[in-house]
């Protein structure tokens, strides 16, 4: 991976307005403290849209879009770690998501055993698939120094692989989990579904519990440094293999949480996963590569403000929104809100 | 003795010319589309994962230009390009600048744009429900053209044989064309780029014209690989343009070679001989089924090719240089 992510031969006007952009306090000030710079612009947007729509449908939006969000920020999680430890963009991750929604459909309406120990199945069922492909193919790619086009298009390949296994033994038909569809939760005037409800207390609650275990753990430490020099890493004692291991046990743990949780909100479908595979990119980028809590805030303020721009176009274009948000945030910040450059 | 006649009836179409056009076309469509993978990825160094877009946007162009605003379909088809040519410098002025796997990730998000707005944009594209009629043009061609097949003997040609014909001309023609650009100064040029952008700049060349450059002609291939696609379907819905057909693409060019135009068009008829005659092979299980294990086919081939031949057949090991 190079360091330099900007190329300097830009056409002369546009490098003149870029200059001045970066050269501007404000600009500075927002390099300086870009945490504080993006959640002030966060706030900012709120603020405007509340003057046009009004408290209640502001928050009411916010509230949809949370429990998408969560979903986004599961598979983030996992994600970033794979991206940031391993230095793999897997684009198998999504199908992760619909083999752990599969798991669960197939443990708690085939198997007609209660959706708790099903959500568990699929979280243990899916971490053990990462471990597989971990063992099978991932390592042994790395000892032969394989390059980012070959890991790349191998992912895609595994993607393809998971999808039609599970369109074989699943079929294309689509399927539902028994979750409650009908009842809703009201307080202060707004209205949230059961279900919803509990994606975002589940989503949220695990999220965070990982963002601890990770920042605070020596195993979270150790995490950080490979991700910033595997050889460095390896010198200093760390047994590296393990922390690989266990990187694709939460990658693929929390994946299958999210697949369980996506399939709850909507409907279990081969597709499923890799429909919402950009967006999780999406969040990944908004966090920073390799940032956990980045994921997560990145998760949750996506899928609010894709739910936001529902309040000006109609429905279906949110998730174009949400590919436009993806391209400008790479645009203007390619390392992230949350990430620092030396990440890269 | 009905597994031997079943056997038999699967042979047959084989030798059906029907079977082998309709491969055909579709080979010869995505030799146009991959060779824009190719001047990227194999030689500009630039993971263009968005090139289904560029396809969309030819066909859609094309098809609205004609269909909705009445304007000729020889007018179209240049101007169709010009529309794919302008979103790719848009997208790319920008996002050309990012390490290539962000690139990756751009342009699949900005090809999933031209998507969902070919699904959303109802009165312009028809939505899910298709846009159609805008294939009168093309039809007077072939007609044309089979008059002339049949003058030269051939009792009622194949339907599709006319489009196989123009669909291959233009694939081999634009195939001659790139691989004569890459020995000109500015494919030398474009090559530095790929192995070591600071050494190009150091030499006073701008890296990111070359780049747009590269990117330009592949958004122009893939728009008149869309003309081609739409000749063939005749009607135009967003779910033809699914980021999977980005991947199929990549697929034929790993099988045919990175570095190397003519491998395109031998990877792109292999692929698609494999993937069209395995559906005559009867398996006692369902067509859905079948699909799904042809896709698994596609899947173990990328992972076993990048494994252990990442070149693909006709590729050079030392011109991968995304591979290190």
């Amino acid at each position: 991976m190079e360091a330099r992510t900007v190329d300097r031969s830009v056409a002369v006007p546009l490098r003149s307005l870029r200059s001045r952009w970066r050269h501007s306090r404000l600009a500075r000030l927002a390099a300086a403290h870009p945490q504080r710079a993006g959640a002030l612009a966060l706030l900012a947007l709120v603020v405007v849209l509340v003057a046009l729509e009004g408290p209640h449908e502001v928050a009411q939006r916010s509230l949809n879009g949370l429990s998408l969000g969560a979903v986004y920020a599961l598979g983030a999680v996992g994600l970033t770690l794979v991206y940031g430890i391993l230095k793999l963009v897997n684009f198998a991750h999504g199908d992760f998501l619909t083999f752990g929604a599969y798991m669960a459909f197939l443990m708690s309406v085939t198997w007609g055993l209660p959706l708790v120990p099903a959500v568990l199945f699929a979280m243990v069922t899916t971490a053990a698939l990462g471990v597989f492909f971990e063992k099978a193919m991932w390592g042994p790619m790395r000892a032969r120094k394989a390059g980012l086009l070959q890991l790349l298009l191998m992912s895609i390949g595994l993607a393809f692989l998971i999808r039609n296994a599970i369109q074989y033994g699943f079929g294309t038909e689509i399927r539902t989990l028994d979750v409650n569809k009908t009842d809703v939760v009201r307080f202060l005037g707004l209205r949230l579904g059961v279900t919803e409800l509990i994606v975002i207390v589940v989503g949220v609650v695990v999220l965070v519990a990982v963002g601890l275990l990770l920042r605070l753990t020596m195993l979270g430490k150790r995490m950080r440094a490979l991700a910033d020099d595997p050889d460095l890493a390896e010198t200093a004692g760390i047994d590296t293999e393990r922390i690989v291991l266990y990187t694709w046990l939460f990658a693929g743990g929390l994946a299958g949480l999210a697949g369980v949780l996506a399939g709850a909100l909507t409907t279990v479908e081969p597709e499923l996963g890799f429909g919402l595979l950009l967006a999780i990119f999406a969040a990944v980028i908004l966090g920073g590569i390799g940032d956990a809590f980045g994921a997560l805030a990145g998760g949750l303020v996506l899928g609010v403000v894709i739910e936001w721009s529902t309040l000006f176009v109609a429905d279906q274009w949110k998730l174009a929104i949400g590919f436009a948000v993806l391209i400008l945030v790479l645009i203007v910040r390619p390392q992230g809100i949350f990430g620092k450059a030396r990440t890269l | 003795m009905t597994e031997l006649f079943r056997f038999a009836v699967t042979l047959e179409a084989f030798t059906d010319l029907g079977f082998w056009t309709g491969v055909g076309v579709l080979a010869g469509t995505y030799t146009l589309f991959t060779l824009g993978l190719q001047i990227n990825v194999g030689y500009s160094g630039i993971l263009n994962f968005g090139q289904v877009g560029f396809m969309a946007l030819g066909a859609y162009a094309m098809g609205i230009l004609v269909v909705e605003a009445g304007w000729s379909f020889w007018l179209a088809l240049p101007a169709s390009i010009l529309v794919a040519v302008l979103f790719g410098l848009v997208v790319g002025l920008p996002a050309l600048r990012l390490r290539a796997d962000y690139l990756a990730i751009a342009t699949l998000a900005a090809a999933e744009i031209v998507r969902l707005t070919a699904r959303n944009a109802r009165d312009l594209t028809g939505g899910n429900q298709g846009l159609f009629g805008f294939d009168g043009t093309w039809a007077d061609i072939s007609e044309t053209i089979e008059g002339w097949l049949e003058s030269a003997g051939w009792d009622n040609p194949e339907s599709l044989f006319p489009l196989f014909l123009v669909v291959w001309i233009v694939a081999l023609l634009a195939t001659a064309a790139l691989a004569a650009l890459q020995r000109t100064p500015w494919g030398r040029v474009l090559r530095a780029v790929r192995e070591d952008e600071d050494a190009a700049r150091a030499l006073g060349k701008s890296t990111l014209a070359y780049k747009l450059q590269s990117l330009s002609i592949a958004a122009a291939l893939g728009a008149i690989a869309g003309w081609f696609l739409a000749l063939n379907l005749s009607f135009l819905t967003p779910q033809a343009f699914e980021p999977l057909i980005t991947f199929l693409g990549y697929g034929v060019l790993v099988l045919g070679g990175l570095a190397n135009y003519w491998g395109i068009a031998i990877g792109s008829i292999i692929f698609w001989t494999v993937q069209e005659a395995t559906r005559f092979i009867e398996l006692p299980i369902s067509a859905e089924k079948e699909a799904a294990v042809r896709f698994m086919i596609v899947g173990l081939l990328l992972i076993l090719l990048m494994a252990f031949r990442p070149q693909g057949m006709f590729g050079k090991r030392e011109e991968m240089a995304l591979g290190d």
